[in-house]
């Protein structure tokens, strides 16, 4: 079936979920961390559209309160959270230097080929359509970790870790129904409760080395400087 | 009878470009609180060159002279190869949008001699810089424009524009990056300004400006109207490819009025959203172009890779 012949509200989830896939690319270039945070709401906001779409086209209701529950955690508290916590330690104006940012990108570019080839035989065996932005969830994981790996602040590095979570949440919806209100229900708290746990380890990160830069812990001794 | 409208068509593309100039430099003037010069300001400018000597250096060779002549006649083919007002038109069935691409480097690398021949300091930088964003710009353009064949499975603009008219309204998620794509790098390839200033002769940032620098009278003339003409060009390429509906699909006297109606309107809303960028942004530093395009490519790329991805059959 190609994507003409679909319904209006498919063809606006599989573009939806192309633009998902292109946040991913961009918090994977900024070097801001204001600005990765507002990209990390952005990428939030349109899953929220994601779920309401697909919730309406499967006619699936409880999709909406997932749809919600992602608006209010994901767009709203934990980029707030994250926001208050940069503005406060004063790392607002810091910009990280991506070193060779271009290879990362095409980097990122491949992952979302080899998700493509790596979920291409089960795309394959079914017949739900929107199964091909399976493939899609999977690079948004994949660059969520590249996200990880690239930078050095450790703010970067747990918006990499929503954005991990960012990308199973919409593998469930594409590949399921959407999952039993229990599970999504509780992986939305958990992320809530990993948000405030990450607050925490910032704090006791920074008393320690004074810095929020994670390379700093890969030196055991203050000796060797 | 056809080949007559194509004609007609394209002296009518030729024809609109310095007023296209004059509407998005109105737009500005109105949003930055200034008070707007008349929308045939372009006209009276080119007229007035036109009349003036042109002074050429004794260190200049045939090539100065010629250059303004090539790059306005390959601006004037390229104009003949995109639809303008109708589609299936026999001028754009003979080309397909690689020529086009062709016709614009091939102008490009006659402006760049051009600036180095003189021997100045500004010409021989101007062209690095052209040089160097085009290189750049040009992958990017072909990828986006990829993305977009790869759904109509043809390279032929008319044909291309057809599939889309046939089609009707889906929301492909490749033609969104495409669009994208086509957009930033259309800014990057016409100097508009994140990446270079059109209105401006400081010697630091100008690198269309630097390479015309040593031109005067009518020679001015001819590269200043090639440069509105290109701009034309990508306003028309994005109009037309991606919201075609209204252009004429019968050859009809009443078709073709509303195909002039339809794409002077979408060009002047797309030169509203040029003016409004323009205003909200400031110029880049040049070394961070290559970020702005690369991230066009990126955006290639994603509509490349999303055709393949989201929009398979089975």
């Amino acid at each position: 079936m190609n994507i003409e012949q679909l319904d209006f509200y498919t063809q606006a989830i599989l573009s939806l979920a192309a633009l998902v896939g292109l946040t991913s690319f961009l918090m994977l270039g900024q070097g801001r961390l204001l600005r990765l945070i507002f990209v990390f709401a952005v990428q939030g906001f349109l899953l929220a559209l994601t779920t309401a779409a697909a919730a309406y086209s499967l006619s699936n209701y409880h999709l909406y309160i997932s749809a919600a529950l992602t608006l209010v955690l994901k767009v709203i508290l934990i980029p707030w959270m994250l926001r208050r916590q940069v503005l406060k330690m004063n790392m607002h104006r810091d910009v990280e230097a991506l070193s060779n940012n271009t290879a990362v990108m095409l980097g990122g570019a491949s992952l979302m080929l080899f998700s493509y080839y790596i979920l291409h035989p089960i795309v394959q065996t079914s017949s739900l359509v929107m199964l091909n932005a399976l493939a899609v969830s999977l690079s948004v994981m994949l660059l969520g970790m590249l996200l990880m790996i690239s930078h050095r602040q450790a703010v970067a590095h747990v918006v990499g870790f929503m954005s991990i979570e960012n990308g199973l949440f919409f593998a469930a919806i594409v590949a399921t129904h959407g999952m039993p209100m229990v599970v999504e229900l509780g992986v939305a708290f958990d992320v809530l409760v990993a948000a405030v746990l990450f607050g925490i380890f910032f704090l006791h990160i920074r008393t320690s080395i004074d810095s929020l830069d994670v390379d700093l812990l890969n030196r055991l001794s203050e000796v060797d400087k | 009878m056809n080949w007559l409208l194509a004609m007609s068509q394209t002296v009518l593309f030729v024809a609109l470009a310095p007023l296209l100039a004059g509407w998005i430099k109105c737009c500005k003037c109105r949003l930055q609180n200034r008070k707007a010069p008349s929308l045939f300001q372009p006209y009276r400018d080119l007229l007035k060159l036109t009349r003036k000597q042109p002074v050429v250096s004794d260190q200049a060779s045939w090539i100065f002279t010629i250059s303004p002549y090539i790059i306005f006649s390959a601006m004037v083919l390229a104009a003949s190869i995109v639809p303008l007002i109708a589609v299936d038109l026999p001028t754009s069935a003979s080309a397909d949008v690689i020529v086009l691409i062709g016709f614009f480097s091939f102008a490009r690398f006659f402006l760049a001699l051009a600036g180095l021949d003189i021997g100045t300091a500004f010409g021989g930088m101007g062209s690095s810089r052209e040089m160097t964003i085009s290189t750049l710009a040009e992958p990017a353009m072909l990828m986006g424009i990829f993305a977009l064949t790869m759904s109509a499975s043809t390279t032929n603009l008319s044909l291309a524009i057809d599939f889309v008219l046939d089609e009707g309204l889906v929301l492909r998620p490749s033609f969104i990056f495409a669009l994208l794509s086509l957009m930033l790098v259309a800014i990057a390839e016409t100097g508009r300004i994140p990446v270079d200033n059109p209105a401006t002769h400081l010697e630091l940032t100008m690198i269309h400006e630097a390479m015309i620098l040593e031109y005067s009278g009518r020679h001015l003339a001819l590269i200043e109207w090639a440069s509105q003409l290109k701009l034309m060009l990508y306003g028309v390429l994005i109009a037309n490819i991606f919201f075609p509906w209204g252009i004429a699909e019968r050859i009809t006297p009443g078709d073709l009025g509303y195909g002039l109606l339809f794409i002077i309107g979408k060009l002047a809303f797309l030169s509203i959203l040029l003016a409004l960028s323009e205003t909200l942004f400031a110029k880049m530093r040049l070394f961070r172009v290559q970020e702005y395009l690369s991230f066009a490519y990126l955006l290639g790329l994603l509509g490349m890779l999303s055709h393949i991805i989201l929009e398979g059959a089975r």
